[in-house]
């Protein structure tokens, strides 16, 4: 294989990552907007959404079925966190949110790893395992699936907040909560879809990624912290930014697992993050804060 | 900080640890008492960052890591001697708090826990995957720190240094915390506004703790590998740093002796209830969510607060504001 094909090999595959790490992304960015609350359980949200696919695939052998049964139950679990654990506890300071979320986080794998125990289940990829080929690069379907999808999703979303009216009033959330409530705008009920959509993303993410890399109950702790990066060098709220910084990581993640070490695949997203944090904080496009 | 009379806690505190040197005789409960003060050691140090400065690190099994390797690598692959290798740990775990705590901690919010939960997944890859740490089958063969030529290599000869160094650090944190940097410290911790408008120079305080704790996290790292005589990455995961946060949350934030019972409390139930180690992640996530919604001042401290408040109403008093 020549240094095209390869440069080209890992340009697909981290594509594919990335789109994965900026549907989650943009949950966290979501969240983040509705609330300032950094949510550190949507990484389960991804394992929960692949592992009750999985699990709704085995019951009834339809993936359309698997795919909005697994969106729609993870949801529910996105909204039972904001009314159970977040909404009692509002006022609370960054370090009681954080604690909890990251609780929550654990908790859930936990109860995963109960459910499902601790092997990897498959799910079958969403139109046929036959590679394709792309000048001298393979493809697999389900890459394209994972790119057009997340395309199609960011799309949708970014309709929703500008078109509707219920997107409008969670924009008008985000940039203001006092002035949104003195118009009339439920905030605590926007505050709850923003945790229904994230977790739904979420959900779809991991759904999306199953066929490629199999699910399993702690796979969910490394996409959401990879999720998170892409957040944080986007820009933490923007949703170019999120799309963005996780095409980024998965380029970048790709490209140090090809050129330099495996091994050292997953410290990538992290170095960026650190960097970031260190350099510009705000992210790639987030204004200053 | 003052001594009041003969019964206080540190008079306490040294009566039981020679009262449980000299009643258990075996090893396998000494080493775990051993590994509950060096646990201590590093909630005190999470829960001064926590309960005094108001930030989390959420990697701070990393810290410890630093600790541990630094000693295990300086001891066995370079023959220096095991006390050299501890400062030295401190060093480089200090060194690197620093480094993280200075972009981190001039910005408010969330920054310093996403910056140590980014260099605790790094930290935690890195002795997987070098080699010179030994890669996920650990390093072995760490010696035994000695006393002037007197090996510390038993538990029980072990016991009397932990808990001799644990509680000189529980002095030292009680006198920090009673200082005008402990007070400065619980004034940001109300209020950074009102504690920078009072003159406190907030982000070089947070650094300050920042540091200092993952100064206890590192001397317990190499106490840990001294003790163990082998250590292995799988150690100093994020799970690690989740686990002490716990144990800072049940203990209570800004109380000291909470941070013993925290830490005494989750070591010792994984060993004696079978359903707490199978089910060990839930039970932690579970913990530090019930608590965290119910009592924010963590599981000790809060259901001493609401013993005193019911106290006071009972009097027919008025609760006094902490």
């Amino acid at each position: 294989m020549d240094y095209t094909t390869s440069l080209l090999q890992y340009l697909i595959s981290g594509l594919t990552n990335g789109a994965i790490y900026a549907l989650i992304a943009l949950g966290f960015g979501i969240i983040y907007n509705a609330t300032t609350i950094i949510n550190f359980a949507q990484g389960e949200m991804v394992m929960l959404g692949a592992l009750g696919a999985v699990t709704l695939y085995q019951i009834y052998p339809s993936l359309p079925v698997a795919f909005f049964g697994g969106v729609m139950v993870v949801t529910l679990v996105g909204l039972a966190l904001e009314r159970l654990a977040l909404r009692p506890v509002r006022d609370q300071s960054p370090l009681v949110l954080i604690i909890i979320t990251v609780g929550a986080a654990v908790f859930l794998q936990g109860v995963a790893m109960v459910i499902w125990g601790k092997e990897a289940y498959t799910l079958p990829p969403f139109s046929g395992g036959a590679p394709l080929r792309l000048f001298s690069a393979t493809l697999l379907p389900q890459n394209l699936w994972v790119m057009g999808l997340v395309g199609l999703l960011v799309v949708l979303l970014e309709a929703f907040f500008r078109l509707t009216l219920v997107g409008k009033a969670m924009r008008a959330c985000a940039y203001n909560p006092r002035a949104a409530q003195l118009v009339g705008i439920p905030v605590t009920r926007m505050v709850l879809i923003s945790f229904g959509l994230a977790a739904a993303l979420g959900a779809a993410a991991g759904i999306l990624v199953a066929p490629l890399t199999l699910g399993v109950y702690d796979m969910g702790a490394m996409l959401g912290l990879k999720g998170f990066s892409a957040a944080i060098l986007g820009g933490l709220g923007s949703s170019l930014g999120g799309v963005l910084g996780g095409l980024v990581i998965g380029v970048a993640e790709s490209l140090a697992s090809g050129l330099v070490s495996s091994g050292y695949r997953d410290v990538v997203a992290f170095l960026i993050l650190l960097l970031v944090l260190f350099l510009r904080p705000q992210g790639i496009l987030g204004g200053a804060r | 900080m003052r001594f009041r009379g003969l019964v206080n806690p540190w008079t306490l505190f040294a009566l039981g640890v020679v009262l449980v040197r000299l009643l258990l005789r075996n090893d396998y409960h000494l080493t775990l008492i051993n590994i509950i003060g060096i646990h201590t050691l590093l909630v005190v140090g999470l829960n001064l960052l926590m309960g005094y400065a108001g930030q989390i690190s959420l990697g701070h099994a990393a810290f410890f890591g630093l600790g541990a390797y630094t000693s295990g690598i300086f001891t066995v692959s370079y023959g220096l001697n095991p006390w050299l290798a501890l400062l030295l740990g401190l060093v480089v775990a200090g060194v690197a708090a620093f480094l993280i705590g200075i972009p981190a901690l001039k910005l408010r919010g969330y920054y310093l826990a996403m910056a140590t939960l980014g260099f605790g997944i790094i930290v935690y890859i890195i002795l997987n995957q070098a080699t010179w740490t030994g890669g996920p089958s650990g390093l072995s063969g760490i010696p035994s720190l000695s006393c002037w030529g007197f090996p510390l290599n038993t538990p029980g000869r072990l016991y009397f240094l932990i808990w001799l160094l644990l509680g000189v650090i529980l002095l030292l944190s009680a006198n920090l915390v009673d200082s005008r940097v402990g007070r400065a410290l619980r004034a940001l911790h109300e209020s950074e506004l009102a504690a920078q408008s009072l003159g406190v120079d907030t982000s070089r305080l947070k650094l300050l703790i920042f540091v200092w704790s993952a100064l206890y996290a590192a001397l317990a790292g190499s106490l840990y590998a001294h003790t163990l005589n082998f250590i292995a990455p799988s150690s100093f995961n994020f799970m690690f740093s989740i686990k002490l946060v716990t144990m800072v949350v049940v203990g209570g934030m800004a109380s000291i002796w909470g941070s013993l019972l925290g830490a005494a409390t989750l070591t010792i139930l994984p060993e004696l209830l079978a359903v707490f180690h199978d089910y060990e992640i839930i039970v932690f996530g579970g913990i530090l969510m019930v608590v965290m919604i119910f009592l924010p001042r963590g599981l000790v401290r809060g259901l001493l607060d609401l013993w005193e408040y019911r106290r006071y109403k009972r009097l027919g008093g008025t609760f006094p504001v902490a």
